[in-house]
């Protein structure tokens, strides 16, 4: 029997989700991967810092944070973005951070994403981040987005973050914490998996 | 100000095949489970992209747990190779694909500053390992069998032995972490974290088949565990508005 036969036998549907468990750290944490700008990247140098807390307010010390985001003109260095080619070579896009560290905060260097044009069929999307969350408890991973806070008129005009209720909005908003001027700007977002302060989260 | 333009929404994962958020058995969920309603994930190009990664990302041994975290000898245990196909749920490929794994070691103990199990530590087995997906969505790597090990859920918890996997689909809601079992464990049907998903068929999917053609005479057993990412739906914009 080949192995190739065994293979198409026992494909049938989606795998299911498990959780990452507590121990993930040294098979998913790799140093610098919180970092997403190399020597030469264009744009404002950020870093976006917070904690993410459990229904009873608590802060977390197992969970893991994925970033996903446009380079600073607003581009995906991925082939499904048209301007693709033309992408920051100095800026990965993705970033993985855990909240393991004695203060339990994920903390992410990064440079602030730009607008990513408008389309015959999407209004232009302010600058943000796609994140995911990971855990012990967490089964299936948590889809959510980040905001600025300083982009009030961008956001207002987000097909995304516009369909939400103020406090759904508040939820994903990351406030600057330093001078605009400063080299590099500190934003903070705490998440919340449960409570009054709830976190918007979509569909995974 | 005019009105966004309504979005196209992203392909989800299955309410059918994913286990919920909250599933009381698993008592880490309580705290942790959102209790809002999620909503649908709209599809922009954050949606329509993902991570794309490449060689360089990898090391040489990076595919061989039994050699990555070697120190001064072989690690303890039995020796198993693990492989399987990635595809999406429209029967494609998943080229060039990030696969991470991670587990404990042959006697249930993870290098973890929390794990407090009284098993010991292998000093030649780190447990964590990455490989990248062929042209057919193949995956191939060789590691120790993990063993069981207690955690405190409920009395007598014991969490069956599993290979934790990571994979990054062809775009950001193909997102995938998952665990893969062993077969005729007589722990699955007492494990909260298994059983968290609600079809007994599709919980099966999770677990590996022994398969003598990947054996090898003299080295290893062999497992396959063939895994299937909810699609990527690809409509690259084609018309920005520059």
């Amino acid at each position: 029997m080949s192995a190739t036969a065994t293979a198409s036998a026992s494909v049938s549907g989606q795998t299911p989700s498990q959780t990452v468990g507590p121990f993930f750290h040294y098979g998913l944490i790799f140093p610098g991967e919180n970092v997403l700008h190399r020597e030469g990247a264009q744009g404002q140098r950020i870093i976006v810092t917070g904690q993410v807390f459990d229904g009873d307010g608590a802060p977390l010390p197992d969970v893991m944070l994925e970033i996903w985001q446009a380079d600073a003109h607003g581009r995906y260095r991925h082939p499904a973005d048209p301007r693709h080619a033309d992408a920051d070579p100095h800026f990965f896009g993705f970033g993985r951070s855990d909240t393991t560290h004695a203060d339990q905060t994920f903390r992410f260097e990064t440079v602030k994403p730009g607008t990513v044009p408008a389309t015959e069929d999407v209004s232009p999307l302010a600058p943000h981040l796609a994140v995911h969350v990971f855990g012990r408890g967490l089964l299936t991973h948590l889809a959510t987005r980040m905001y600025f806070a300083d982009e009030a008129a961008a956001n207002a005009t987000d097909p995304v973050f516009a369909s939400l209720s103020a406090a759904q909005q508040k939820s994903l908003l990351a406030l600057p914490q330093n001078d605009a001027d400063s080299d590099v700007r500190v934003y903070h977002w705490d998440l919340h998996l449960q409570g009054d302060s709830e976190t918007l989260f979509f569909h995974p | 100000m005019p009105d966004p333009l309504p979005l196209p929404l992203a392909p989800r994962l299955s309410d059918a095949v994913h286990p919920p958020h909250l599933s009381p058995d698993y008592r880490s969920t309580l705290a942790r489970a959102p209790r809002q309603r999620l909503l649908p994930r709209p599809q922009t190009l954050a949606e329509l992209t993902a991570p794309v990664y490449g060689e360089d990302r990898l090391k040489p041994l990076d595919h061989d747990l039994t050699r990555n975290g070697v120190r001064d000898g072989a690690p303890q245990g039995e020796r198993i190779i693990v492989t399987g196909r990635v595809i999406d749920d429209t029967g494609r490929p998943v080229r060039r694909a990030l696969v991470e794994v991670w587990q404990a070691n042959a006697a249930g103990r993870y290098i973890h500053k929390l794990d407090q199990h009284d098993a010991p530590i292998d000093p030649n087995f780190t447990g964590a390992g990455r490989i990248l997906t062929d042209d057919e969505g193949c995956y191939r790597f060789i590691s120790i069998r993990p063993g069981a090990y207690p955690w405190r859920n409920q009395p007598n918890a014991w969490r069956p032995p599993h290979i934790h996997f990571s994979l990054f689909g062809p775009q950001f809601p193909t997102r995938l972490v998952t665990q893969m079992y062993f077969p005729g464990d007589p722990l699955l049907k007492l494990d909260p974290i298994y059983n968290s998903i609600p079809d007994e068929d599709i919980r099966r999917r999770l677990i590996s088949d022994y398969d003598h053609a990947v054996t090898e005479p003299g080295f290893g057993l062999g497992y396959r565990f063939d895994i299937v990412l909810c699609g990527g739906r690809m409509t690259p914009f084609e018309n920005l508005k520059l």
